[in-house]
């Protein structure tokens, strides 16, 4: 492993250096994250009282950030699962894109949860060895370690290929398969434990319905690949030796069609069970979809993401609009939309709304959370920036050591040819 | 009440001393974390290589409550008397509240702010809050109305149902901790360390009576107010980004007194005592009472019975 050195300078270089875009962008990256830092400065000495946040509603906005994110990163097993276990060529190429998403995704994840907590200098109470984790009984000690063990082995996964097709080598597969093979589950457990963790409060029967596990993953799988169906474009245009073909892309589209499928049929299945027994824990539901009394902050909102799931699913299941670049982008444009409210503000809030002696607090983030968030976002889309800028140019072979073979890097690297 | 008696004041009996592993391990993170901590005022290094609670030598827990006390004395420049009495063998709490009496008068809330030290405002913190539901509906809390506020009580067609910690056989909350920095003491009380929570608020959400409380902001707490007979796991002031509740008062009743919202009610609506002494006002009241407790269906089976005595 001699070269690590160069390698890492090489690294340095490639994110130092780049187009007047690049660093239009970089530059916007750093004025969010000097945003959240400000604000976050405001809560840490301030508490949490600068948040809208109160007793009634004891999370919201940054935990439903986390939980949308939580899906992005879990979706990159989408790609994961076709392209490495069944060698599917069309996908295998941009499967490295989607491991760079879930990095950047879990570093959000992580923040969101920090400055989310009271008082994030005792973290380490929560870790094993270091701490009292209350496993195996408390859900959040579990997501921790399985957020922290999926990052770890896509950091793994990714730096080793990264390094190896850098260095001209194809990749071991003993090393590499296990790797793989165990970021499946890995993936698929750090949603689930999510959804656990708020599934299994009694105390919030919003929450408490076996529906909860299965419909955070489809819709994972509807909100991950849209954000991956928009950058590979983006990555396509601005670097034109990459080869991402329009197949690969289709075929994201078609998989994310049945996702949002099932997606629409468990929130069809959720919602008559809610409004067909219609008991006392109808009232979250409707806290939701009409309100309660003058209580109607999330009505807008709840529906507008029920019309974007809708619109979006129509247009993927139609083979032309998936085909067509201006409908697919909108759909995925819609999707996210739709589960970003419907995960992020739609599943927390209403769990809270009313509490659990029955009384309606009505939240809405302060200037300082959203201010906050627009740094957690900062720092997770610049993650991903400085990964992808390393990423791509060793791909597609312009990022090499010295006297490493230069022709044909997309076969070393176990990537499709074009 | 029993409690008054008298029984033996035992210390609760510390655990054998850490894995050399852990303390070890402990230290090398702490190298790490100091980095991290450079941002938080206020955090020092025997902070951050502090032992759980319930691992605590007797040496070790005499001088965290030393320094509880030294605390107290730099936050309010007040001499206070901070201890961690532990539970008594054959004791187990019990509470009763009866219903029918109740006039919502909600002295209780205010008694206990007072002997608990909680913020008064700014976040405003209540460990007893007091419903108003009608008649008309029963124990229904879509007919509840915590912000009640006539020019007198009791309402015509109204009656009362304070809730507070529970202290479930089967809490929840504790299920949910990630650090256990919350537990059941083996009187049945739940207990918080305010200095081992990290605020993330999971048994907030997992609290179905809606009986722990956050410090959103440091707690505004009058010095003159301050309460100077404190337990380390009970109303000892709280630092904020830590979450707090009702320990059916830990410093009186461990010592043979009623909690404050008992000695305040003025129509005798709150009964507590020791649920194994067959002697005990709280057994009296199940004995001939018939009592209920609050979402029965979630089987957290708390300490804390509802009953109807007239």
């Amino acid at each position: 492993m001699s070269g690590v050195f160069d390698f890492l300078r090489g690294c340095v270089r490639q994110v130092l250096t780049g187009g007047r875009a690049y660093k239009a962008w970089v530059a916007f990256l750093f004025l969010t994250i000097a945003v959240g830092g400000l604000s976050y400065a405001q809560q840490a000495t301030g508490g949490l009282i600068v948040t809208n946040m109160r007793d009634e509603v004891s999370w919201a906005f940054y935990i439903g950030n986390f939980t949308f994110l939580v899906g992005v990163a879990a979706a990159a097993v989408l790609l994961v699962i076709p392209a490495y276990v069944y060698h599917w060529k069309p996908i295998k190429e941009v499967v490295v894109l989607g491991e760079l998403l879930a990095i950047s995704a879990l570093v959000m994840c992580l923040l969101f949860i920090s400055v989310d907590m009271g008082r994030p200098e005792r973290a380490l109470h929560i870790m094993p060895f270091l701490g009292t984790p209350n496993w195996p009984r408390s859900l959040l000690a579990w997501d921790a370690l399985v957020l922290n063990s999926y990052l770890v082995v896509n950091v793994v996964l990714v730096s080793y290929l990264m390094f190896k097709t850098y260095r001209g080598e194809t990749y071991d597969k003993r090393i590499f398969l296990p790797l793989v093979l165990l970021s499946i589950p890995v993936s698929l457990s750090t949603h689930t434990v999510t959804a656990f963790l708020y599934n299994g409060m009694a105390a919030r029967p919003y929450w408490n319905a076996s529906i909860l596990a299965p419909r955070f993953i489809a819709s994972a799988f509807c909100s991950g690949p849209a954000v991956m169906i928009i950058l590979f474009q983006v990555l396509r245009r601005t670097f034109k030796e990459f080869p991402i073909q329009d197949e690969a892309i289709w075929k994201i589209a078609e998989l994310m069609s049945y996702a949002m499928f099932v997606n629409l049929f468990l929130l069809g299945a959720e919602l008559f069970k809610e409004f067909y027994s219609a008991t006392e824990h109808l009232r979250y539901t409707q806290y939701l979809w009409t309100g309660i009394g003058e209580h109607r902050t999330l009505v807008p909102y709840a529906w507008a993401a029920l019309l974007c799931s809708v619109v979006a699913f129509v247009l993927f299941l139609i083979p032309r609009t998936r085909r067509n670049f201006l409908t697919l982008n909108l759909g995925c444009l819609l999707i996210w939309a739709g589960v970003y409210i419907e995960k992020g503000m739609g599943l927390i809030i209403p769990g809270f709304t009313p509490d659990t002696l029955g009384q309606i607090y009505e939240y809405r983030p302060t200037a300082m959370e959203w201010g906050v968030a627009a740094g957690v976002f900062g720092i997770g889309f610049l993650v991903f920036t400085i990964l992808v800028k390393i990423a791509v140019p060793i791909l597609v072979g312009t990022f090499r050591a010295d006297g490493a073979p230069r022709a044909s890097p997309a076969s070393q690297a176990g990537l499709a040819a074009p | 009440m029993t409690a008054r008696k008298g029984f033996d004041v035992i210390q609760g009996e510390p655990e054998a001393a850490d894995p050399s592993r852990r303390s070890f391990l402990r230290t090398a993170a702490a190298g790490a974390a100091l980095g991290a901590l450079a941002g938080c005022g206020g955090v020092s290094m025997d902070d951050v290589l502090r032992k759980h609670f319930r691992e605590l030598s007797k040496d070790d827990l005499a001088k965290v409550l030393a320094k509880v006390e030294r605390r107290n004395q730099e936050r309010f420049g007040k001499d206070t008397k901070v201890t961690a009495e532990g539970p008594r063998p054959g004791v187990e709490f019990g509470y009763g509240l009866d219903i029918s009496r109740c006039v919502g008068c909600r002295r209780c809330v205010y008694a206990c702010v007072k002997e608990n030290n909680q913020s008064r405002e700014q976040p405003q913190i209540h460990w007893i809050r007091v419903l108003e539901m009608e008649k008309e509906h029963g124990v229904d809390l879509t007919h509840a109305d915590l912000y009640y506020d006539p020019g007198a009580v009791p309402q015509p067609g109204k009656f009362y149902f304070p809730v507070q910690c529970q202290q479930c056989r089967n809490p929840p909350c504790v299920k949910a901790c990630p650090t256990q920095a919350t537990w059941k003491e083996a009187d049945g009380i739940v207990v918080v360390d305010y200095d081992w929570c990290i605020g993330c608020r999971c048994c907030m959400s997992a609290c179905p009576y809606g009986a722990r409380h956050f410090n959103w902001a440091e707690p505004k707490l009058p010095a003159e107010e301050l309460n100077p007979v404190q337990h380390y796991l009970g109303n000892r002031p709280r630092p904020k980004g830590v979450v707090e509740k009702c320990t059916f008062c830990i410093q009186r009743v461990r010592n043979g007194r009623y909690p404050a919202c008992v000695e305040i009610c003025p129509v005798g609506a709150r009964k507590f005592g020791n649920l194994l002494d067959p002697e005990s006002e709280i057994r009296r009241v199940m004995d001939t009472k018939r009592v209920l407790v609050f979402k029965e269906e979630l089987a957290t089976h708390p300490q804390f019975y509802f009953f109807y005595a007239t």
